[in-house]
């Protein structure tokens, strides 16, 4: 089957203020499939993901050339729906990032944002967003408790409850399982490979074990260049590049 | 450096295979001794060497399976460790076929080996097999490897040839069917030896360039 691209970069240069984060990367990934981006600390790999969804904006003196594609629509065009895009890219962080309120609200809060819903079709997309992030039969009789008294591993599950119920079709992950313990990291792992089938994942992370497991593709960052994107098994059994195979297995520094 | 513990395991493990490969060469060229010069002792140091062959077997094993347990190993490190836990079940074919062909010659005894067999030219080929399959993992060299699995087609031939001699032999003096059966065993088991070899060569190949075939 022939791979569809959702996301492109065409020669795209990210700065914060003077300094380059991010130099000629040219990629593309493929819809309904895990990309993982591994590279030591610094090397783009998060400055990269969080273009894909502007939250570099967030940065004061950022500013990007070259191209950045979503569907075919560019990202970085100033006419563009920052918020919009947002609902469609969304993004699970290495913290846990649990509102300061129930269960139920943290899931609804973004499609009450984004419009007006019904309470019977509220009630249904809060039970489908936590169903598809495997957490439902854990918290199906507690919504209206607060999110904070879940443990980090089920915090992190809603995150994505959360970020699933505005139907986005991305879903960002960056280093979404290095605060949580194995078993944690395991369910949002088996989680990540059931979501493949509907949505496009595109994760940081430092887990070399972790990028093996889950994705298809891996893209290999050192100081701000793409160095080698390939599918998952290729790169981590047979790497192209010589700067690859020394960072992944562990012959840096 | 922070791989040094690593790094001094993986260099365990390729001396392990060094030896292993070298008690492989010996035990073929004893039991080809056995063989070809009717040395008694061959035989047994042929017998002896598929023991050690074993028991080194199951050390690399070991080693492996801890390596893969600790390191997590991929790309080249991981290419080095599955390749060496299929070499091994390579090299203890090697030592049981030569001590196969040991154990023959023992009860062929004093029957000298017909001249005219390519059996002897099948034997030296076999050994040199084996020699270039450990030379070719130890030196990490690709062109030995590669000079290994065309050589595979000589043993083959020759093989044949061996074949038809024995076929020959029997219709000239069936009396002598029963002996050229354990010749014939002895052909095969040179000719799976070269196999092994090559299979040695291709895993050799493989660690170095993520193909088998080079």
């Amino acid at each position: 089957m022939a791979e569809k691209t959702i996301l492109k970069a065409e020669n795209l240069n990210f700065y914060y203020g003077s300094s380059q984060a991010l130099k000629n990367i040219t990629i593309r990934i493929p819809a309904n499939q895990v990309t993982a981006f591994v590279g030591p600390s610094g090397c783009g790999k998060s400055t990269f993901l969080r273009a894909i969804n502007r939250m570099g904006d967030l940065v004061p003196g950022t500013h990007v050339t070259g191209s950045l594609t979503f569907r075919g629509q560019e990202i970085y065009d100033p006419r563009l729906d920052v918020t919009a895009l947002r609902r469609r890219i969304g993004m699970v962080f290495q913290k846990p990032t649990p509102f300061p309120m129930s269960i139920y609200d943290n899931v609804a809060y973004g499609p009450r944002t984004h419009g007006k819903h019904s309470r019977a079709r509220l009630d249904e997309l809060v039970e489908q967003s936590l169903r598809a992030a495997a957490i439902w039969d854990e918290v199906k009789d507690r919504l209206r408790k607060s999110a904070m008294g879940l443990s980090g591993g089920q915090q992190q599950r809603l995150c994505i409850a959360r970020a699933l119920a505005v139907k986005p079709e991305v879903l960002l992950m960056d280093e979404a399982t290095s605060a949580l313990d194995p078993i944690s990291t395991a369910r949002i792992e088996e989680l990540t490979l059931e979501l493949r089938e509907r949505y496009t994942i595109v994760m940081v992370t430092h887990n070399m074990q972790q990028a093996a497991r889950i994705s298809d593709k891996t893209a290999f960052f050192l100081t701000g260049e793409l160095v080698e994107m390939g599918d998952t098994e290729g790169l981590f059994s047979m790497p192209r590049d010589k700067r690859t195979e020394d960072y992944i297995t562990g012959r840096f520094g | 450096m922070m791989r040094s513990n690593f790094d001094r395991q993986l260099r365990q493990l390729h001396q392990a295979l060094t030896e292993m490969g070298a008690m492989c060469e010996q035990a073929i060229a004893a039991s080809v001794s056995a063989l070809l010069d009717g040395d008694k002792a061959g035989a047994d140091t042929a017998m002896e060497r598929e023991r050690d062959i074993d028991r080194q077997e199951r050390e690399v094993e070991a080693l492996c399976m801890k390596l893969l347990l600790q390191q997590q190993p991929v790309a080249g490190d991981l290419r080095a460790i599955s390749s060496a836990l299929k070499m091994i079940s390579d090299m203890e074919r090697i030592g049981d076929q030569a001590a196969d062909i040991a154990e023959i010659t023992r009860h062929t005894g004093s029957r000298a080996l017909p001249g005219h067999l390519h059996i002897r030219e099948m034997a030296r080929a076999a050994v040199k097999m084996v020699a270039g399959s450990v030379a070719s993992f130890v030196e990490s060299d690709l062109q030995m490897a590669k000079e290994v699995m065309i050589y595979d087609d000589v043993v083959d031939q020759l093989f044949d040839e061996v074949k038809e001699e024995l076929t020959a032999l029997i219709r000239s003096d069936s009396s002598s069917a029963g002996e050229a059966l354990d010749w014939l065993m002895i052909a095969k088991y040179l000719e799976r030896i070269g196999d092994h070899a090559v299979n040695i060569a291709e895993w050799v190949t493989y660690a170095i360039t993520g193909s088998k075939s080079g």
